[in-house]
């Protein structure tokens, strides 16, 4: 039935991330170099992109590339603003703990404290130029990304850090033995963040916020306070995602650390649903997102894709993903198109039961 | 009935301008004042001094008896006062639920998380308390506009306002919804609120206030119980000298030359088979009720959506593939119905907002560069013939305009560019009684000087005081066409209702008979 087929299509057009989630999930581990397994004492070829330890690796990856700081970015989207500082601040921090643990010998929770502070300052400035300043949110981060890496440069005569192997310890850990740190952390951030989008006040004045600033101003709520905290909330991701990232790094970071990481934070939000006009868009759809752009990432290397064309690659599918989202968008439009009488086909209309009287 | 809010001759001034001039009133619980003026004559500036949008320049405010100087709208709404906006303040992003509790949310447990259950059991009482039956985690953008007027006024009785201050809230309201606001705005005062109620419909605000303030080039010209006045009265108090005619003369015949012609146009659910032809130095009006396919035609014509069968003729000529480039290159004009969002750029001054269609006029040499000089000329001279009240064209944006005088900067953007047929839709919605006058002497000039004007509107009498022609439509056909000694309220009236059978059925295939029975 032409109806039934209809309506698969917008099902597939209204949830195109996830369905291009499974189609590069599928494809890639079908293309796959392939290991034997043994399972319940059959052995088969296992396509190396599916095994549980690719799995792990890959939504590890997710979270220290692009999830945490995905989920700060969020915040800031949904307010319809941006923040382009996340990379620099992710540097800025680690290079604050790092300098910190080799010269009086932090260890790693102090670090990890003082990093989440220097990305807090760091959001707070940014938050302090935005709302007192009034530059404007793109003008202000551009401004804060050339700063931060410039002091960090500054602060570590543009050598290299070398962490205490501790650092590299810590990256390795594993919760309950199996789950890596990462995307426990990770976890923990995207609950929290939901929780606070979702179920507390602030969170749901940042939607309002995000939907009409002057409507939310003229509603008593305070506007100022709001967008701050946003700034602030992506400037501890940028902490967050910086200590960690190094710790996978093997505690070794250079001047190029995090260098356009935010583009990765801004695909995986918007990949994910958010709107950057603001108001629109959730931190699960975030977490999607970000594993999609690792999981292209990952599979391009599997399938020994030209490293140089790799980033193009990855380009195409986020630019697909915003292709569908913009299709999505038209057919929903169009579908919300006023009918004012009813639509007759060129052919004769259907019978339809005779109304009495005619 | 104490006073509530006493206004203690308020003056505020923007660019130089008073806006508001030594304004006293005194607004009581328990009444309702009505608040009538021409656009610009300073009532919403006045609310914007007592919502605490904007500050005083002298004067004072004094709230039961108290001094209240609001710095911003949370201080109003704290101290009791509510606005229901024109344009409405939801979320619509956001549920019903969510809307109501936005700055004042019940929380719960230690983690002080969004009590949901009792927002919603407290939404469902105050949605029924306004007569509303809607689930309180419906999303705003979905319920109709006369629904979130009542969610609105659901939010005011949450926030136990004292004073209610409705602005145009009945604009985009139907019949019934009107009806529903009006019953529940009674109650709200027989309950003690104070209510305040400004509105261009002159018939509601005689109907509903108790008093009535008037007010004319920002200040107070009258305020007396309204028992004192009559329409005429208002009329002609607002205006500032009595208006004995509400509609010019026309001052040319049309001719029966052929100017534009829309023959068969044709898109799916939408119109259906509307042909009609548009004369030299012809007013044709265009009536029909709100969802008739009025807009949808007009934007076709102007090429702004895409029908599917049918032609469009400028002059004999075809339009192959209609867009607003080549409408524009074909001389035709639009005047939408929606100023703010299409019509104007706000935050853009009045010069180029005038001279925006006719650009290229101005672009000399090489690289087509504006000569600002010979444009910022141009635009004063339109805006000189159309009487444009404003500061200096070059520095005040359009949002500092009042309506009545966007509109003529609309109506100059086009007027710039010479054309000869004009398709204005609305032309006088949320327009004052003076503003609308000069805009009907503008149309018969346009006429008389040859164009040929499209008027769609709501307002029958306005387009039988002003037109040569009336073509109706309903649920998107042509259904009924009157030449002026047809002219007749109620018989066009029943075309538009599909009540008439005397009306010229135009390509009437009596499909239809049970489509009206749906309302």
């Amino acid at each position: 039935m032409p109806g039934e087929r209809f309506n698969i299509l917008r099902f597939l057009l209204n949830h195109s991330t996830l369905v291009l989630f499974i189609a590069v999930f599928a494809l890639f581990g079908l293309s796959s170099p392939r290991t034997p397994v043994e399972i319940a004492g059959i052995t088969i070829d296992f396509p190396r992109f599916w095994s549980p330890e690719n799995i792990f690796n890959m939504v590890k990856q997710a979270a220290v590339f692009a999830g945490i700081i995905g989920v700060g970015m969020t915040f800031v989207l949904l307010t319809a603003g941006i923040d382009l500082s996340v990379g620099s601040n992710m540097y800025l921090s680690v290079v604050v703990s790092g300098l910190l643990m080799r010269s009086i010998g932090l260890e790693i929770i102090p670090a990890l404290l003082v990093s989440l502070m220097v990305g807090t300052l760091f959001g707070a400035f940014n938050a302090f130029c935005i709302l007192r300043l009034k530059i404007i949110p793109f003008m202000t981060t551009l401004a804060t990304l050339v700063i931060g890496r410039g002091l960090g440069t500054f602060l570590t005569d543009s050598q290299q850090i070398d962490f205490p192997e501790r650092m590299n310890a810590f990256g390795q850990t594993l919760v309950f033995g199996v789950i890596p740190m990462p995307i426990v952390v990770f976890g923990i951030v995207v609950l929290v963040s939901w929780y606070i989008l979702s179920r507390t006040p602030f969170g749901r004045q940042v939607y309002a916020v995000g939907n009409d600033i002057e409507a939310a101003k003229k509603a008593g709520i305070n506007t100022d306070r709001t967008l701050a905290m946003v700034y602030i909330i992506s400037g501890f991701c940028a902490g967050l995602a910086g200590f960690i990232l190094a710790s996978q790094l093997g505690g070794r970071v250079d001047r190029s650390f995090a260098e356009t990481r935010e583009f990765d934070a801004i695909a995986a939000a918007v990949l994910g649903g958010t709107s950057l006009f603001g108001g629109a868009g959730n931190v699960f759809g975030t977490v999607i997102g970000a594993i999609l752009i690792q999981m292209v990432g990952t599979g391009l290397q599997f399938n020994l894709v030209n490293l140089y064309l790799q980033p193009m690659a990855r380009a195409f599918v986020i630019f697909l993903a915003i292709f569908f989202d913009s299709l999505r968008e038209a057919n929903m439009k169009k579908l919300k198109r006023r009918f004012i009488r009813p639509v007759e086909a060129d052919a004769p209309p259907e019978p339809q039961p005779s109304s009495a009287g005619d | 009935m104490t006073a509530f809010l006493e206004l203690q001759d308020l003056t505020k001034s923007f660019y130089g301008i008073a806006a508001v001039k030594g304004v006293s009133l005194n607004i009581k619980t328990g009444q309702t004042l009505g608040l009538i003026g021409q656009n610009g004559a300073g009532k919403s500036t006045l609310m914007n001094l007592i919502g605490g949008v904007v500050h005083p320049d002298s004067g004072e405010m004094r709230l039961t008896e108290k001094l209240y100087a609001p710095r911003t709208p949370a201080d109003a709404q704290r101290a009791g006062i509510a606005f229901i906006h024109q344009e409405l303040n939801l979320f619509t992003n956001l549920t019903i639920a969510e809307n109501i509790f936005i700055t004042g949310f019940p929380r719960k447990g230690v983690l002080g998380s969004i009590d949901t259950a009792k927002i919603k059991s407290l939404t469902r009482d105050l949605l029924a308390s306004v007569g509303l039956q809607l689930d309180p985690s419906t999303n705003v953008d979905r319920i109709s506009p006369g629904e979130r007027q009542l969610v609105e006024i659901a939010k005011a009785l949450y926030q136990d306002a004292s004073l209610i201050i409705f602005d145009e809230p009945t604009t985009s309201l139907t019949a019934r919804e009107t009806e529903r606001l009006f019953a529940i705005m009674n109650q709200l005062r027989q309950q003690g609120k104070g209510l305040v109620y400004i509105s261009h419909i002159l018939g509601d605000v005689k109907k509903l206030a108790d008093e009535i303030a008037i007010m004319r080039d920002g200040e107070l010209v009258a305020y007396e119980p309204a028992s004192a006045f009559s329409i005429q009265r208002m009329i002609a108090q607002m205006v500032g000298r009595s208006i004995e005619q509400l509609y010019p003369p026309r001052t040319a015949a049309p001719t029966n030359m052929p100017l534009l012609a829309v023959e068969g146009v044709n898109a799916a659910g939408i119109v259906k088979e509307i042909s009609f032809t548009l004369h030299k130095g012809e007013v044709l009006g265009l009536f029909g009720l709100m969802g008739s396919g009025r807009t949808e035609l007009a934007r076709m014509i102007f090429g702004i959506d895409a029908f599917e069968r049918g032609n469009i003729r400028v002059e004999g000529e075809s339009i192959t593939s209609p867009s607003p480039r080549k409408s524009i290159r074909h001389k035709i004009a639009f005047v939408t119905e929606n100023r703010r969002e299409e019509g104007l750029l706000m935050s853009i001054d009045i010069a180029n907002n005038i001279s925006l269609v006719s650009l290229l006029d101005f672009a000399g040499g090489l690289i087509s560069v504006i000569d600002q000089r010979e444009m910022t000329a141009a635009a004063q001279q339109t805006a000189q013939v159309l009487q444009l009240k404003s500061g200096d064209i070059r520095y005040q944006h359009a949002k500092a305009l009042s309506g009545g005088n966007q509109q003529k900067v609309v109506i100059a953007k086009w007027l710039l560019s010479e054309p000869m047929i004009f398709i204005m839709d609305e032309p006088t919605r949320g327009i004052d009684v003076g503003a609308k006058y000069e805009i009907y002497t503008i149309i018969d000039r346009l006429a008389s000087e040859g164009s040929g004007v499209l008027i769609i509107s709501s307002e029958l009498d306005e387009l039988i005081g002003l037109c040569d022609r009336i073509l109706v439509m309903s649920r998107g056909e042509i259904y009924g066409e009157f030449s002026r000694e047809q002219f007749q309220e109620e018989t066009i009236l029943r075309a538009a209702f599909r009540q008439d059978d005397t009306a010229i059925p135009h390509n009437h295939d009596g499909v239809r008979e049970e489509a009206g029975k749906q309302d």
